[in-house]
This record gives structure tokens, C-alpha cells and sequence, in this order.
């Protein structure tokens, strides 16, 4: 089996087809744990026509390769993808898929939420919004630090 | 002098008003490179300036201040991150 662990691209993705390919031919699993981050039509109490995302070409990459060294490291999973969109989209798309394997579910339940915590925090993406007011960056939420500090990290390193 | 390439990206690629660009600099950290930057005054000092939340990567890895720089490093300035 050989499904690369990460993909950045602007072309939408298949649910049925990763799971698919991530378990092909492993006996040994058992369970198989899926997020599936949409667009919104609306945040921060406006209405959202569009969503822009940009990223860091390479650092984007690396930074979610360790993402996942790191969830084999603390959980015991076998496989895990992650895909995520960039560029333009729209309201009901798909933007991230990320998807475990395991033996029992508890373990991939466990990484799914530890690589999506430190993914909306370490991970070098931006969101620009188009509201009727106007384009505007989206602010990073307290919430997501808060959730990546359960796991025992820091997300501001500096002001 | 060192060489390195810094690069820019969302909200402060769009105030600097460039993704990348080349920074002969003397700084021996990241701390102090962002402070050369915010020396040189606008558009710099607005988007960069010690107060404002920048997250910053070295070499692709992110780094906090006291990182080291050295001679064609790749230096990111970028706002706190917003994906998933």
C-alpha cells in the first residue's frame, strides 16, 4: 500500500475513494475515523459568499508530515491522510479531509482530533473571506489554541 | 552580511505589498531581522512592529525569535495560521 500521507492541492477530493485507498488490503484494521471540514456561508455574523485559501508551498507539507509522525508517535493508528484544499472556494465545498486507521476505534477517534488541533494551528494556511461588506482575513480563534493545549503544546510562540 | 530570503504571506504579504524578496541583513536572529525590517518604516513597521501577533518560520520550520539565522536562510513573516 502506498498512498501519500499529504496532499495540498485546489481540485476536490473523494471521501469514498480516500478511505478507500487508506485501508486497501489491511486486514489488521478495524476502524476507520474521518473529519470533513466544509465552508460555512457564514462567520463572525456575516454571510460568506467566497473563501480564499493560501498556504506556504513546502512548509505547508512538511509541517503536516510532522503533524502526523507525531500522532504515530502518541497513538497507535496504521495509516493516516490528510488532504486539504487551496485556492478558490465556495459555500458546501469540502476544504480538509483528514482520515486514521486503527485496530479499535478509540485510537483513531484520538489522532483525528490531535492532527486537525494542531493542523488549524501550526499549519501554514490563511482563509480570506468575501462578505458584503467587504474581503477580510480570518482571525485565528482562542478556541483552537485552547484545543491544542490539551495535547500538552503552546500555540503562541511569540507576540 | 548575511543573505537570506525573506518571504511574506496573507495579511502581511499584502501590507509589505510583496510575497518574497532578498534582505542583506547583519541581524544574528529572527527577532532582530524583523526588527531591521520594521526600521526601515513603512510599509514594514505597521504590519511588523513588536505588539502585533507574527508567527515566524525558519527554513520552513516555525520558529520563535531567538532562532539563529544564517546566510541563505529562507525567513517567513505570516499572521497566525487559519486552516483546516
Amino acid at each position: 500500500m502506498v498512498v501519500s500521507r499529504v496532499a495540498i492541492q485546489s481540485a476536490d477530493f473523494n471521501l469514498a475513494d480516500e478511505v478507500a485507498a487508506l485501508r486497501a488490503q489491511d486486514k489488521r484494521v478495524g476502524a476507520v475515523c474521518c473529519f470533513l471540514g466544509t465552508v460555512r456561508d457564514r462567520n463572525d455574523g456575516a454571510l460568506v459568499s467566497t473563501l480564499e485559501l493560501e498556504h506556504y508551498p513546502g512548509m505547508t507539507e512538511k509541517a503536516i508530515e510532522s503533524i502526523i509522525d507525531e500522532a504515530h508517535r502518541r497513538f497507535d493508528i496504521y495509516a493516516a491522510r490528510v488532504v486539504h484544499r487551496v485556492g478558490l472556494l465556495q459555500p458546501l465545498d469540502q476544504i480538509v479531509l483528514v482520515a486514521l486507521t486503527s485496530a479499535h476505534r478509540g485510537q483513531s477517534f484520538q489522532a483525528c482530533e490531535f492532527i486537525m488541533d494542531y493542523l488549524k494551528t501550526q499549519a501554514p494556511f490563511w482563509k480570506k473571506e468575501q462578505t458584503p461588506d467587504g474581503a477580510r482575513w480570518v482571525d485565528a480563534r482562542v478556541a483552537d489554541d485552547v484545543a491544542l493545549a490539551r495535547w500538552g503544546q503552546q500555540a503562541d510562540r511569540q507576540g | 552580511m548575511k543573505q537570506v530570503t525573506v518571504k511574506y504571506f496573507a495579511s502581511i504579504r499584502e501590507a509589505v505589498g510583496r510575497s518574497s524578496e532578498l534582505v542583506h541583513t547583519s541581524a544574528a536572529n529572527l527577532g532582530e531581522l524583523r526588527d531591521e525590517l520594521v526600521a526601515r518604516g513603512e510599509p514594514y513597521a505597521g504590519c511588523l512592529v513588536r505588539g502585533k501577533t507574527v508567527r515566524m518560520a525558519l527554513n520552513q520550520v516555525m520558529q520563535d525569535e531567538t532562532a539563529l539565522l544564517a546566510s541563505t536562510a529562507e525567513v517567513a513573516f505570516f499572521p497566525p495560521v487559519t486552516g483546516g
